[in-house]
């Protein structure tokens, strides 16, 4: 069988970041298996700009952006498969994938990193009812046919959900002469970024519906019309409040889902708050030598995160394999301490910390339950106050990021908690 | 009497939540919430001379896909997009074309020009 060092699986924008961040540190036998035509994952489709402020302090479209990093990996001449499916992986790092080339084939990685991207929930997911005609599409599928394929796939249409693709869609699909009659949130608050209200709804003059849900789909081939109605505070219809709206067309964009599958057949262990793998300080899952980044870990909302995160999950892996050989100590005399979502906290990335090879500085990640106005975030480690900030503005849709240094942490034996108060 | 208007920036992703103070006659007095000149500019811009940045694709032959994604050298004002659109749409390119290739150069006589946003290779020489 083959033998390489770091196998990537999935070759986005994480995956590509993971690859550079693996070679920087020195290593030189990295295979990236990537089941499109081409590197960049689903930048490719994403053709509108914003992409690259922090990474490249310049605004890129999305395949721009994945040129980029392309670049890197092919200046770095790091080896890349494409139309390559990976089917199975296991434990002991044996990565079994199917290509045209090769047929079937396995790879012995001494690490392996998941950056398979993250899945759009369907319409099986949120159980919408009404008839299952023709026209419903998630968001991103429908981006894909419009930006790479060059078919629209309808033109009056509707949109449920308010996160970004679907922000995106709304604006897109009008420029290209569909009609978009509204989007409906469940929620009481968009999930998009704020500029993607402004500039995809707002200036096409495209209604949002905040806490409205479809509660009928009609048409029986092809769908022709759709009714939404406001829900009260526990998400159930408001019986009177109905309108029904003519479409061809309905467009999901309600939420994405790490793709996990390979993850869970390693034995990976899952976080069921971020349905991504439980991951410690150098985004090490719970399987030694297997490593998390990316959408595939936690849905990001910005790519240039996704890449900072892939690069250091790179390094690590490479560091992973540097100290394989040389380090002694096991996982059992590892002094680790648990991240815990406290008040307020949705999820907080990474969930462990060793404090034996805790570095400088740690960069925890999260996302809140819900918007809050002038808050106060505070860090507790073993429930005294270590660190507090004050916030103006937090919401679900906008990932928060605070960094703690090693000296702050220091003090911590058992648990970290992040939690969100009121003032 | 001043008047404060909140408005999210749409400059880049941060989407910083912008007030922007104007005194009686609609000037600009102060912009706070930024966290950069840019977002500066864009609030005095958007209640002035609102622009946006246009990007879509172009038919193509000869590559991966059956389209390219453009992009625009610089944003144009908001009451034009569909008016470049128009043009975008009559643009047609055949593989090999380069990441920032002019495909039309001052869309509408605007000072724009429509970029290729990315490389594509030929499929065939």
């Amino acid at each position: 069988m083959r033998e390489v060092d770091i196998v990537i699986i999935g070759g986005g924008s994480a995956g590509m970041a993971a690859a550079i961040g693996a070679y920087k540190q020195g290593c030189r036998q990295i295979l990236i298996i990537e089941r499109d035509k081409e590197l960049g994952g689903i930048l490719l489709q994403c053709i509108h700009n914003g992409f690259g402020l922090h990474m490249f302090s310049e605004e890129l479209s999305g395949p721009a952006y994945a040129e980029r990093y392309l670049n890197m990996i092919k200046d770095a001449k790091i080896e890349y498969l494409t139309q390559s499916m990976v089917i199975h992986l296991n434990r002991d790092k044996i990565v079994e994938y199917v290509n045209p080339v090769e047929g079937y084939a396995k790879v012995q990685a001494k690490a392996v990193i998941l950056a398979m991207g993250c899945r759009e929930r369907t319409r099986g997911a949120i159980a919408l009812p009404g008839y299952r005609p023709a026209g419903i599409w998630t968001a991103g599928t429908a981006q894909r046919y419009l930006n790479m394929e060059g078919y629209l796939v309808g033109r009056k249409i509707f949109i449920l959900g308010s996160g970004d693709i679907g922000l995106i869609m709304a604006r897109r699909m009008t420029l290209e002469g569909a009609v978009v009659l509204g989007v409906a949130e469940l929620m009481p608050y968009s999930n998009g970024l704020p500029r993607n209200r402004k500039q995809c709804l707002e200036d096409f003059n495209i209604p949002l519906f905040l806490s409205h849900t479809i509660v009928d789909i009609r048409g029986k081939k092809r769908i022709e019309s759709l009714v939404i109605a406001q829900v009260d505070q526990e998400m159930k219809p408001i019986p009177g409040t109905e309108k029904e709206f003519f479409v061809d067309t309905l467009l999901l964009s309600v939420g994405l889902i790490p793709e996990n599958t390979l993850g869970m057949e390693a034995d990976i262990p899952i976080n069921p708050k971020t349905r991504g793998a439980i991951i410690n300080e150098s985004y090490e899952t719970g399987v030694p030598g297997i490593f998390a980044c990316g959408n595939a870990l936690h849905v990001h909302d910005l790519v240039d995160f996704v890449s900072a995160e892939g690069e250091k999950a790179g390094i690590s892996a490479a560091r992973y394999i540097e100290n394989r050989d040389t380090q002694t100590k096991t996982e059992d005399t590892d002094h680790q301490f648990s991240i815990l979502p406290g008040d307020g906290i949705q999820y907080v990335v990474p969930n462990v910390v060793s404090l034996d090879r805790m570095p400088d500085k740690i960069e925890f990640l999260f996302r809140v339950k819900q918007e809050y106005r002038d808050c106060i975030l505070k860090v507790y480690g073993d429930g005294k106050l270590i660190r507090q900030w004050k916030k103006k503005h937090v919401a679900p849709a906008e990932m928060e990021k605070i960094i703690l240094n090693q000296e702050e942490m220091k003090v911590v034996s058992d648990e970290l908690t992040i939690s969100l108060e009121t003032s | 009497m001043n008047i404060v208007k909140e408005m999210p920036c749409i400059v880049c992703p941060m989407s910083c939540h912008l007030s922007v103070t104007l005194d009686e006659n609609g000037k600009v007095l102060e912009v706070t919430g930024n966290s950069c000149k840019r977002g500066d500019e864009y609030a005095r811009a958007e209640l002035s001379n609102p622009t946006r940045m246009v990007t879509s694709t172009v038919k193509l032959t000869n590559g991966l896909y059956s389209r390219l994604p453009v992009i625009l050298s610089k944003v144009i004002p908001k009451d034009r997009m569909f008016d470049v659109m128009a043009e975008i749409n009559k643009i047609e390119v055949m593989a090999p074309v380069f990441l920032n290739q002019v495909l039309l150069s001052d869309v509408c006589g605007l000072g724009a020009d429509v970029l290729a946003s990315r490389t594509m290779p030929a499929l065939k020489e």
